[in-house]
């Protein structure tokens, strides 16, 4: 038996540390620890609840809008503010290009490597490449003369003997499939789309002054006033622009990402036996329908794998064990508490740096342990929509059933490292087919005159009462987000996020249960110990973002006399 | 503040190809490299005739390594890096440098990834640069951020401590940032708090404006040294005026017509943002004239007040967000307090009367500020 470590695992937002334990060239056991730690909750304490979202924003550049969605509906929920229909618009399309422009950044920077072999790419034929890429896609771009100039550009940069990023990865891994055309096709759409994300987050700017980090986000609305009259407002020439920006995310994703994933997928299918994880699946729902609040992604829970039941999710079973992670609760260890209980005091008990291996049968991690109902659960894109697909969502249903019929594999292929990175496609798809249409609502408000983006009511302090208590829900790119908060005397009292990387990074809890990438990674072939890529395929699969998953709570002896729930 | 100038003086590097050469390789045109050496004269606040000369030097310019180190960060800067206008030559010239090391994109993982650090800072001590995400915990002997089971601090001594210049991205790398804020659990700090005897460059924001960065970088490569600084080590030519002084409402703040409520008719017309907690008065930054994402908006641009974020410590000198400033420092370049919304008198009277405003000047604030308190 041999103990293996990866540390730093790159390509991912954070610092994640990964121990295994090989036998017989397959992973017996394993253990994911977070090895940074800030302390935002702590910095949040008795702040004003109206500045929380630019705090939390920065749990993390890379899901740059997410935590400040969570935490305005947070604070909106605590204090029973409304929103305007144009607000909850303008939100739904910023969250909508912010999944779509994530899920290309991952498939294509973050993740692809892990599938695609660069170097193969410069012995492809260009011509080859083009009827490949023609085959699957009509993506203008795609042809003989394109894959040459990219080739003919990678050739000169490997000559240089600088691989720069690229330098000491595993290239020329048994486990590399692709012939030489798909990994110049893949690697010619990789510097695509680093062209292509830039552009159509510009969303975020025109909506939001910049990205990362928008600056936009108010409890009550949003900061972009609507005036069609004024060039310092939303006006006819910014929704244009948006309308074209939304128009070409979507053809990359349909002409590009999609095809792109099928065909990798094609040649890695033994991947949807491996990677399966907890089993467990959790969904907030997202994108409400102004008025009716409707969602267009449903909220839910599946247990043990089983589509045929969908649990509805109640924010009370969430809570959070720190017996294996760097804190201390007071009523010592075993239990777990919901985050308005919570309380935590970090206490780091690792060893002392610099470190071989960390203590694994004692804490090793500055993530918690969330469990819902006591159970690890998985959530993301393929928690999503599976709870999407068990709840009959039609298009869904109709996209999911079309991938895995060109895939040739059945439903329960899903639940593995390769369902999850084509769940996380799919996803994209649904989506950047779905905002144009919130842009068209936006519209058509306008044409209509009503500019309402932000509900002043409660916008002075004094107009609260003297404590509140809410949480704020989100289905960020990368899963369930929530925030829960308690306000009092016009202070934050205290503030919690559970995180979708704190869920799927999470340690063992109180009965040793594994969280999702742990049991994900239980199973896993190894070519060579010595070159772990297959364990980066199912890290990565997940998307993992480690700067959100970690923080603290504080505690206070406050009850709480009053709870209002949406 | 800002007048205090140090330029740091750098030896000359090897020279092994020239950058034009390389973007021709890459089939840059010489047409959009000239474009990409205008647009960096402009954000190095140099006249337009500079960019030859700007092109000139690039193409004679020595090649250092770069290495990019996270600790206590966001991703937020990273993000912010592959979001730089002038895209595709920007990144050649960053990959010119040759980016041998960067956690979030680089394709090999553990002690594949850490060798190529340690190969660096040995084979070209003092000839690499080093950009910095994040801040630098110091409490409890740093426990709070490891990478590959060594601290921050550790690695931030070794490799900083070996490199010919390190440059803090981002409010985190430079001051300690959000980390840092009241009441630090981590004992977050900058790089050059952390590493003293380091030449370290700040390039504050939250996260920086990335065009700041390629400037710096081309600043670097055609002068052979970094860019003259202000006391807080940030390059005069991104951080030398006020958010207030080159602001796009500059002209209602002086004609006295400010926003006092969110979606109203003064937030659509693009009125002064200082009563909703705009602290443009008290930044130093060039994000008017810069701007994010291709020069698309900024925040005030886009209906929210400027939070301060290239300032240190603005998490806790700088909020709430939306308390206005207790007086404005100074009321630009040449107005003082006195000329406020006197200017134009008749029309700066009916802008008050119809805000219902008591008095825009530097005492009348005063009196409201403190009334908030």
């Amino acid at each position: 038996m041999a103990k293996i470590v990866i540390d730093p695992i790159t390509r991912i937002e954070g610092h994640l540390r990964i121990e295994a334990e090989v036998n017989n060239g397959k992973v017996s056991d394993a253990w994911s620890s977070s090895t940074m730690f800030r302390g935002i909750e702590k910095i949040l304490k008795t702040r004003d609840p109206r500045d929380a979202w630019f705090f939390t924003q920065r749990f993390c550049g890379v899901c740059t809008t997410v935590h400040s969605i969570a935490s305005i509906r947070a604070v909106e929920n605590a204090l029973n503010i409304k929103i305007p229909a144009n607000a909850e618009l303008i939100r739904n399309i910023i969250i909508g290009i912010q999944n779509v422009q994530d899920h290309v950044i991952h498939f294509y920077h973050l993740h692809a490597l892990d599938w695609v072999d660069i170097t193969s790419g410069l012995k492809a034929d260009p011509a080859k490449t083009a009827a490949l890429a023609a085959s699957i896609s009509d993506w203008p771009l795609n042809s003989a003369t394109y894959f040459r100039g990219v080739q003919e550009k990678l050739k000169a940069f490997v000559a240089k003997g600088r691989l720069g990023p690229f330098a000491n990865a595993y290239w020329g891994h048994p486990a590399y499939r692709l012939p030489p055309e798909a990994n110049l096709m893949a690697t010619a759409h990789y510097l695509e789309a680093l062209e292509w994300q830039k552009d159509v987050i510009k969303i975020h700017a025109i909506l939001g002054s910049k990205n990362p980090h928008p600056q936009t986000f108010l409890v009550g609305g949003m900061a972009i006033a609507i005036d069609p009259d004024s060039q310092n407002a939303l006006n006819a020439d910014k929704l244009m622009e948006i309308k074209r920006l939304l128009a070409k995310a979507r053809e990359f994703v349909e002409k590009v990402y999609i095809p792109d994933l099928l065909a990798v997928a094609s040649f890695y299918k033994e991947w949807a036996g491996i990677g399966g994880g907890v089993g467990n699946f959790l969904s907030y729902g997202d994108f409400p329908q102004p008025g009716s609040g409707q969602l267009w992604m449903p909220s839910g829970a599946i247990m043990g794998k089983d589509l045929s039941k969908v649990i509805p999710v109640s924010h009370e079973k969430v809570t959070e064990y720190v017996d294996h992670s760097w804190y201390e609760y007071s009523g010592g260890a075993g239990k777990g508490l919901h985050p308005w209980e919570g309380e935590s005091e970090h206490k780091y008990s690792g060893p002392k740096p610099p470190f071989k291996n960390l203590d694994t049968d004692g804490k090793y991690s500055w993530v918690k342990a969330p469990r819902y109902e006591d159970q690890p659960m998985e959530v993301g894109p393929l928690a999503r929509l599976l709870v999407a697909y068990a709840s009959g969502h039609k298009e869904v249903k109709g996209a999911v059933d079309g991938v895995l019929h060109k895939l040739g594999v059945g439903p329960e292929a899903l639940f593995s490292t390769l369902g999850r990175t084509a769940a996380r496609g799919i996803d994209c798809l649904l989506i950047a087919q779905e905002t144009p249409k919130w842009l068209d609502q936006l519209i058509d408000n306008i044409g209509k005159g009503d500019y309402k983006v932000h509900n002043n009511e409660k916008w002075d302090p004094a107009t609260w009462p003297a404590e509140a208590a809410g949480y704020g829900w989100h289905e960020a790119p990368r899963g369930a987000l929530g925030h829960w908060i308690k306000i009092k005397d016009q202070k934050i009292l205290n503030y919690q996020a559970v995180v979708p990387s704190t869920w799927n990074a999470s340690p063992r809890d109180a009965k040793g249960l594994r969280g999702p990438y742990e049991a994900a990674l239980v199973g896993t072939p190894l070519a060579d110990p010595n070159k772990p890529l297959e364990i980066l395929r199912t890290i990565h699969s997940f998307d993992p973002c480690l700067a959100c998953a970690v923080h603290v709570f504080d505690a206070s002896g406050n009850e709480m006399v009053k709870v209002n729930v949406l | 503040m800002g007048d205090s100038r140090e330029s740091v003086d750098n030896g000359v590097l090897e020279l092994d190809y020239t950058v034009s050469r390389l973007l021709e390789k890459k089939g840059v045109s010489r047409r959009d490299f000239m474009k990409f050496c205008s647009a960096m004269s402009a954000a190095l606040a140099l006249p337009a005739t500079f960019a030859p000369k700007i092109a000139q030097a690039l193409d004679e310019v020595k090649r250092p390594t770069l290495v990019w180190l996270e600790f206590q960060d966001c991703a937020g800067d990273t993000e912010a890096l592959l979001r730089a206008s002038n895209p595709t030559v920007a990144e050649i010239v960053l990959d010119v440098l040759s980016v041998d090391y960067h956690e979030t994109i680089m394709a090999a993982a553990g002690h594949q990834a850490e060798e190529i650090l340690a190969k660096v800072v040995k084979e070209q001590k003092g000839k690499y640069i080093v950009v910095v995400e994040g801040s630098i915990p110091m409490k409890d002997d740093g426990v709070y951020c490891c990478v590959a089971g060594k601290t921050a601090l550790a690695t931030a001594r070794e490799v900083c401590g070996s490199a010919l210049a390190t440059v803090a991205v981002g409010t985190c790398a430079s001051f300690g940032g959000l980390p840092a804020a009241n009441p630090n659990p981590t004992g977050a700090v900058g790089v050059k708090q952390a590493v003293p005897g380091a030449t370290v460059i700040n390039l504050p924001g939250c996260p920086l404006n990335a065009d700041n960065l390629t400037a710096t970088i081309v600043h670097f490569l055609v002068f052979g040294k970094l860019p003259a600084t202000d006391s807080f080590g940030r390059p005069l030519f991104a951080y030398g005026k006020r958010i207030h002084d080159n602001c796009e409402r500059r002209p209602h703040f002086d004609a006295g017509q400010y926003v006092e409520q969110w979606g109203s008719t003064a937030h659509a017309k693009g009125h002064c943002l200082y009563k909703m907690g705009c602290k443009g008065p008290e930044t130093y930054h060039n994000c008017p004239t810069q701007k994010y994402n291709d020069k698309t908006s900024w925040p005030v641009g886009a209906g929210h007040g400027c939070a301060g974020c290239s300032e240190p410590q603005f998490w806790d000198t700088m909020t709430p967000l939306y308390k206005r400033l207790p007086n404005v420092p100074g009321f630009g370049i040449e107005a003082t307090a006195d000329k406020i919304g006197i200017g134009i008198a008749v029309a700066t009277a009916a802008a008050f009367a119809a805000h219902g405003i008591i008095s825009a000047t530097r005492h009348g604030d005063e009196s409201e500020g403190a009334k908030e308190d």
